[in-house]
């Protein structure tokens, strides 16, 4: 049993071409630095005034005004009412689509019905159709028919599931939950639901973090449709932003610490599970 | 299987087929009932309304002019289309932003994946430091860009002063704004699709690279006949999303825009996409047909070009 392991572990260092050498350090690095940099000095601007960050040569130290700058921003827009919506839609829709995900992955991965071929072909398709092809009609549905416009279950609803989502958990429970554990179960007069409460839910949890984690960025992080059906009446944080900076006279400290605050968030979210997605994004990549 | 058992517990069999059918009836059941809120949400959500587009982009539907709704005007929108300079110059912004904002990237992602394929020191945290762009929001990165690329105290222009080059006004040209809006979108991907290549090519059998450095293989020789092949269905993935994401960009050039009306896409339209002249006509000038006409215009339109970059890839391989 320990001979492959060892044996993917000694052969890359046994060959020159995947050890770094100085070169792969200086363009890696110069690469993290360039990624980098436009938020460190989002954090320079958000804690200097406006004079201060269009001096040139540029400031590159963060000053003393960053708590100034946050309360001059939550002052002068609806940013805390902005940041509750945008939380309470991107839990809900990131809690229905883990679910949804979860189950329908399970579906397709482990349970034999009809059709299931052409079904998740279907799914795999409306991954590669253009989101913003049925816009307007989504807009006329939600204003003229339910008239939801401007309430947060038009952003909830028809972000209760998606197709990458799905995918993505087929993906995982293909390997993740052993056939013979269903099988004993089945054998054990187990239900399906208990299946899914007893062997899926378990197994599934890393993939639910990370689809979860991916969900809630995009959830918080989407600007196209909450701009087409939100005001600025009931605002996203995304929908504040883009106000923020649409003034004639933009104070650009304040429009960055907008930007900082909005992406405080993601950040810390991504700070704490980085590694898991990661992880994630290279799985779905391989296997898909 | 379950009659012999039946018959052996004979006391208990008349619960054991009720259990036996309601099982037979979850094993048939559960699979639908469990996609069926993807497809309830796709088919109301997704699904209905690109059809809907269709019959809408048909009709003289105007929000402000009401009973025009069901007025049908058979192709007359997208005869008006075909006429229409706006159209033409949001379709030429569409594509030459999106040859700028995807092939540069995808080549540097190619790159980049490579590099951090090395065995390394802080390989996480390099991994960590490119994706880290790509988890901050459209409107949170135009926003800082544009603060970037301003003309008078951007510190682009600071920088490109230290060697000679006067301030630039990025909005104000075709090709500069092109550039700039290309660089959000090349700056937000490009760590995402290295990560992509990346773990396709921790998937190339080692001994292929093994035997072609035995046969004295240089190691660009190597990264062209093996890597490159060998990463082609990612490669082919990556291309068309890419692809489609860039044909369909509207929160970039909207907020780095600083006309009072942001869906012009600059003083000269000379970054309108067709996204943003799809909502200018729909939001803006309330023509639901209209509006509805371009959106599928710009569906046809990445249609073509994702099938157009299909057959490119495909031909690639032929070539070697």
């Amino acid at each position: 049993m320990t001979t492959p392991a060892l044996l993917r572990r000694r052969r890359p260092r046994s060959t020159r071409q995947l050890t770094a050498g100085r070169g792969v350090y200086v363009v890696l690095g110069a690469a993290v630095l360039l990624s980098l940099f436009p938020l460190y000095w989002t954090l320079v601007a958000a804690s200097r005034t406006n004079t201060e960050i269009h001096r040139m040569p540029p400031v590159l130290l963060p000053g003393g005004r960053l708590w100034h700058n946050v309360t001059q921003v939550f002052a002068q827009t609806d940013l805390r009412l902005a940041m509750v919506n945008s939380l309470i839609v991107a839990t809900t829709v990131t809690a229905s689509v883990v679910l949804t995900s979860t189950l329908g992955g399970f579906a397709f991965a482990k349970l034999r019905f009809r059709g299931r071929n052409t079904l998740l072909a279907s799914v795999v398709a409306t991954m590669m159709v253009p989101t913003q092809l049925g816009i307007i009609p989504l807009y006329i549905m939600m204003a003229n028919w339910f008239h939801w416009a401007d309430h947060l279950q038009a952003l909830i609803v028809p972000a209760a599931a998606n197709a990458f989502g799905l995918f993505f958990m087929r993906q995982y429970l293909i390997g993740a939950v052993p056939d013979e554990l269903l099988d004993a179960g089945r054998m054990d007069g187990c239900s399906t639901r208990g299946l899914v409460w007893h062997v899926v839910l378990p197994a599934a949890r890393p993939a639910m973090s990370v689809l979860g984690m991916l969900t809630f960025m995009a959830a918080w992080n989407d600007f196209y449709w909450p701009k087409v059906v939100m005001t600025q009446q009931n605002p996203t944080v995304q929908l504040t932003l883009s106000e923020l900076a649409s003034g004639y006279i933009k104070d650009y400290s304040l429009v960055l610490t907008g930007a900082l605050v909005a992406s405080a968030p993601v950040l810390v979210a991504f700070l704490l599970m980085g590694r898991q997605i990661i992880d994630g994004i290279m799985q779905g990549a391989t296997k898909g | 299987m379950a009659a012999p058992t039946a018959a052996v517990r004979g006391a208990r069999a008349p619960a054991r087929t009720a259990g036996h059918r309601w099982h037979r009836l979850d094993r048939t059941v559960s699979p639908y009932l469990y996609l069926s809120p993807f497809f309830v949400v796709f088919g109301v959500f997704g699904l209905f309304p690109m059809l809907y587009t269709g019959y809408v982009s048909f009709t003289a539907w105007r929000a402000d002019r009401p009973g025009s709704e069901g007025q049908w005007v058979g192709f007359e929108n997208y005869r008006k289309l075909l006429d229409d300079p706006f159209f033409w110059n949001a379709v030429k912004n569409t594509l030459g932003i999106g040859v700028l904002a995807t092939l540069p990237q995808l080549l540097l992602a190619l790159g980049l994946a490579h590099l951090l394929n090395y065995r390394m020191r802080g390989r996480t945290l390099m991994r960590l430091g490119v994706l880290l762009p790509n988890v901050t929001s459209v409107a949170a990165v135009t926003l800082i860009f544009v603060q970037l690329f301003g003309r008078d105290f951007g510190m682009v222009n600071w920088f490109l002063s230290l060697f000679g080059v006067d301030h630039v006004d990025w909005q104000a040209g075709t090709l500069s704004s092109w550039s700039a809006i290309a660089a959000i979108v090349t700056w937000r991907w490009t760590g995402y699709n290295a990560l992509l290549y990346l773990a396709a090519m921790q998937s190339v059998p080692f001994e292929l690279y093994e035997a072609a450095a035995l046969d004295g293989a240089s190691r660009w020789r190597q990264f062209r006949s093996i890597t490159i092949p060998m990463l082609r269905p990612t490669i082919l993935f990556t291309v068309i999303v890419s692809t489609i994401g860039a044909l369909q960009l509207f929160g970039e050039p909207m907020l780095f825009s600083q006309q009072q009306d942001p869906t012009t896409g600059g003083s000269q339209h000379q970054f309108q996409t067709l996204a943003l002249y799809s909502y200018n006509q729909f939001w803006g000038r309330f023509k639901y047909g209209y509006g509805a006409a371009i959106s599928w215009a710009m569906f046809l339109l990445i249609v073509l070009v994702a099938v157009v970059n299909f057959l490119a890839a495909r031909r690639m391989r032929g070539a070697e």
